[in-house]
This record gives structure tokens, C-alpha cells and sequence, in this order.
């Protein structure tokens, strides 16, 4: 594999993880707002289900089944041949059709507008959230401080 | 012996309409909405997730609301939609010492890399009922320091070059699923902690607290306990490579035990490990005791015959909604079964009256 398709698929991970792992609240808005929505034909359309997810013992060890969580995908197909999967968390269809969409975009020359309007804004609000919660969690670290007792002999 | 009965069609109709209105409540009370439920009752939610086994606050919320509350009847709930999903597959294995970290704590090492992180914890509160909270009012924001953006790594990896912790060798053997094969004995460590993960807090944190009394005591440290949220990856098909198909908020925990050694083992410190859906920190610790005491066969430790080195009896009941299946079967209709059982007991009681009697009268 050349440095430019491992670049494509590493890029093409990264914007595909974060549609699924987005809140819909989040996605939902920004989608709606981008304009110049492509006409495509279903590959297969949204369907429902589960994955097993799974951890390994001692977070390090064995695989084990430890529950599964819903996720609903589907696949299109743009009229210039351009082939989206969209595979998001939850059970909104609506919600795996735009990830499909914008999969596809990506792909195409319309990925700068996509880019712009809607991968970076929802990046940059994951982004804010994860920072949000991380600082609340710096300040309740633990500062030690010792207490010396006794005479030191 | 089953005999169907028919009859019954419109108390029930009429019972469930009531059921209905029971659990709306006075409608002059606002009804409760999902979005309330899941932002504001969230450690239920978790429950209904971690022992329904299906990751979704949405659908373990509504389930509570159905269930007015009722956390086993929502895991019911769950565990019954979840038999409707297609398969879609495995995912790869959760990398835990990736997590972005609310809460972070260890028992043993105290100036651990990554700090002691308290996060929204119940500890060091008083357990005072905060009166405040029946009134409504606005809450304080919570308070801030610069963030953390390095991943904080596990506790165990640093005693590891000293060779004094049990290692946990990575392998990638494909593990058994209950939900695919029922549970056959003896089974292995992988399996135990499916079960152990999806059992009932209540039933699991009895079987810990058992080994802290003395029944198969393993002297269990919490070596960390995190809570936080990490991504979870899965291989998909069409496009020959894995990607991130959500993300879920974990409890992990592990314990560091001491171990005098066994036949099999030198002297070291061994580990238990409980790792469950949302933030669950009593059920994770007490996941992490009974795996650590289940673990007694592997690490060359005798039988001391205490419940929670039984695997059979832990997996076999650590399930509530088997109990609740089978123990709630007997209050449905038995009129056949208890006919018979009624014909019987009179029989007996004839029978033994006629014993008395005759003797009675040639007296």
C-alpha cells in the first residue's frame, strides 16, 4: 500500500469514526444547514442492529463478550459512482443516511465545502465537549501534601 | 402438566388500562420525559444498560419509564428487544488504557502517573439528606483546571518490570457468547466475566462481600478503578479496514491480591477484573473480587468449598432475569398442577384418618 492510500484510509477512518461516534443532536443540525445534497440510490438501506462489544481480562489479556451496543448502518451510491457506508452508534436512520452522505462527499470534489461545513464545526464541538469534561475532572485531582507529626530524633 | 385454560381476556385488557394510568401518576404532576430521565436518573440508566447487556441510554430509559421504575422489569425489557437485532458482529477489543478518564482512583499507588482523579463522586459525601434538592434551584458550575490530553496509562503497567504482578498476556482466541451457546461447566475466564458483567449488582456485590468475610478471602486492594469514556473499533467488510462505530462510558476496575504462591505460582501480587457498561463502580469492584475467587483453579489455590469459587452456583444464579423468569413463574396460573396435588394431600389425609379409626373403635 503507497503513503497516499494509507493517508486516504487513515483520513477516511477518522471522518467516518467521528460521524459515528457524533450525537445526533450535534450532526443533525449542521447537515441540515449544508446545501447541495446529491441524489443516490440505496445499496442497502438503514438497518438496526447490534454489535458485541469487547474488552480483553485485565484490560491487557484474553478477549471477552462484554454487551453489545445498537448501531445502525446502510450504504448508496451517487450518481457518479461514489459508494458511501455510513455506520453510526444508535438506532437513527436518518442520522447513518447523512453519514453515508457526507462518506460519499468526502470522496468527491464537493469535500472541501463538506469539510468546512460540516466534518470541522462537529470536530471542533466533540472536541470542546471531551476538553470540557476533562478539565472538570483535572480539578477534582488529588494534591498530597504530608503532615509531618512526632519529633524527629 | 400444562392444560390450556381459557378465560380471563378482559381483566386483563382492564388491568393493563389501569397499569397505564397507575404509571402516569397524578395528571397534575408533570409527566416525566425521556430526556429527563436518562440526564437526570443516569446511574439507573447505566444499570438497565450493564445488566439488559445492550449499550443504549435511549432505549434503557425509556424501558425505566415503562417500567415505572422497576430496574429488573427495564432489564427485561431490554434483554427482549436485544433478541430482535441482526447481528451485525464483534467488535475489536476496547482499549481501556485509552480512556478519557472522569474519574480515576487508586488504593495502592498513591502518586500513580495520571494522578488520583476523584471526578462525580458520592465518596467523601455525608450521606446527609440534602433537603435543598426537594426545592428547585440553580447548581454551582463545576470547577476547572487545565485538562489532561495524554492518554493515562493503566496502574499494573508499572509494577510489570518488576515482575511481582501477574502478567495478563494478550490473546486473541475467539471467546465463548452466551448469548449464542448456553453456559456449559466447567467453563474459563472469559466466559465468567460475560456472565459476571451482565449479573445482578445485587447478587454479585453478596458474592464479593462474602470472600471479604472470609469465605475464599483474597485480600483484594483496589489497584484502579477509572471511569471514563473510550471508542470502540470494529472491522467492517466493505471497506477492508476498522473504524470507530461509537463510543461508550466504561467502569473498570482492577484488583491487585496478594498471594502467597502455590504450587504452580511464585509469590506475587495477582489481579481481578471487572470491567462493565457506564459508570458502575460498586458492580465493577464487586466484579473484580468474584473473578479473583473464581480464579482459584488457574492459580494452583485449594477448594476451600466457599460459595463464590463455585462457578456453577455463581453463573447459574448470578442472572436476574432467569431468577425473575422462574421465580415469578409460580405465581401464574397452576389450577391443574395444584388439582392434583390437592386430590393427593386428601388421599393421604383419608388414608391415614382410616388407620386411626379402626383402632379407635375396638377400643
Amino acid at each position: 500500500m503507497t503513503d497516499q492510500t494509507n493517508n486516504s484510509k487513515a483520513t477516511r477512518q477518522d471522518w467516518m469514526g467521528l460521524l459515528a461516534r457524533a450525537p445526533e443532536s450535534a450532526l443533525m443540525p449542521l447537515w441540515d444547514k449544508y446545501e447541495g445534497r446529491p441524489n443516490f440510490e440505496w445499496l442497502r438501506s438503514p438497518e438496526v442492529g447490534g454489535v458485541m462489544v469487547r474488552g480483553r481480562t485485565g484490560g491487557t489479556g484474553a478477549r471477552f463478550n462484554l454487551g453489545e451496543m445498537t448501531v445502525t448502518r446502510c450504504s448508496l451510491v451517487l450518481h457518479d459512482g461514489t459508494v458511501g457506508h455510513g455506520y453510526v452508534q444508535g438506532r437513527s436512520k436518518p442520522k447513518a443516511q447523512a453519514a453515508a452522505l457526507i462518506d460519499a462527499l468526502m470522496q468527491t470534489s464537493a469535500a472541501g465545502a463538506v469539510h468546512d461545513q460540516v466534518i470541522a464545526p462537529l470536530k471542533g464541538q466533540m472536541q470542546t465537549d471531551r476538553t470540557d469534561r476533562a478539565s472538570k475532572a483535572a480539578a477534582t485531582k488529588v494534591e498530597f501534601f504530608t503532615m509531618v507529626r512526632g519529633e524527629d530524633t | 402438566m400444562y392444560v390450556a385454560v381459557k378465560g380471563g381476556e378482559t381483566a386483563i385488557e382492564n388491568a393493563h388500562a389501569w397499569l397505564a394510568e397507575e404509571r402516569r401518576g397524578a395528571t397534575d404532576i408533570d409527566e416525566l420525559s425521556i430526556a429527563q430521565i436518562r440526564e437526570q436518573l443516569g446511574l439507573a440508566v447505566n444499570r438497565v444498560m450493564a445488566e439488559g447487556s445492550l449499550y443504549d441510554p435511549d432505549l434503557a430509559t425509556l424501558a425505566i419509564k415503562q417500567s415505572r421504575g422497576d430496574l429488573i422489569e427495564a432489564i427485561f425489557l431490554i434483554r427482549a428487544y436485544r433478541t430482535t437485532l441482526p447481528r451485525f458482529g464483534y467488535s475489536n477489543p476496547v482499549k481501556t488504557g485509552e480512556m478519557a478518564c472522569d474519574r480515576r482512583i487508586s488504593a495502592t499507588f498513591k502518586d500513580a502517573p495520571g494522578g488520583q482523579v476523584l471526578g462525580p463522586t458520592f465518596d467523601y459525601t455525608h450521606r446527609l439528606l440534602d433537603f435543598k434538592l426537594a426545592a428547585e434551584g440553580e447548581v454551582p458550575a463545576a470547577l476547572t483546571a487545565q485538562p489532561r490530553t495524554e492518554a493515562t496509562p493503566h496502574i499494573t503497567e508499572f509494577l510489570k518490570g518488576e515482575d511481582i504482578i501477574q502478567d495478563e498476556p494478550a490473546s486473541d482466541t475467539t471467546p465463548g457468547d452466551l448469548t449464542r451457546e448456553p453456559m456449559e461447566f466447567p467453563s474459563n475466564r472469559p466466559l465468567r466475566l460475560q456472565s459476571l458483567t451482565r449479573g445482578d449488582e445485587g447478587f454479585v456485590l453478596g458474592m464479593a462481600y462474602s470472600t471479604q468475610r472470609g469465605y475464599a478471602r483474597n485480600h483484594a486492594f483496589v489497584g484502579e478503578l477509572r471511569i471514563g469514556k473510550v471508542g470502540v473499533e470494529m472491522d467492517i467488510p466493505e471497506l477492508g479496514f476498522a473504524i470507530d462505530i461509537g463510543e461508550i462510558e466504561l467502569t473498570e476496575c482492577e484488583t491487585v491480591n496478594q498471594f502467597k504462591g502455590s504450587k504452580t505460582e511464585p509469590p506475587q501480587f495477582t489481579r481481578g477484573y471487572g470491567l462493565v457498561f457506564g459508570q458502575s463502580e460498586r458492580k465493577s469492584i464487586a466484579m473484580a473480587l468474584v473473578d479473583r475467587a473464581l480464579r482459584w483453579e488457574e492459580l494452583g489455590e485449594d477448594n476451600l468449598g466457599a460459595p463464590a469459587q463455585d462457578e456453577e452456583f455463581v453463573l447459574s444464579h448470578a442472572d436476574n432475569i432467569q431468577a425473575t423468569g422462574f421465580l415469578e413463574h409460580i405465581k401464574l396460573p397452576h389450577y391443574v398442577d395444584f388439582q392434583s396435588e390437592l386430590e393427593l394431600v386428601r388421599k393421604l389425609r383419608r388414608e391415614a384418618e382410616e388407620r386411626i379409626t379402626p383402632k379407635e373403635a375396638a377400643e
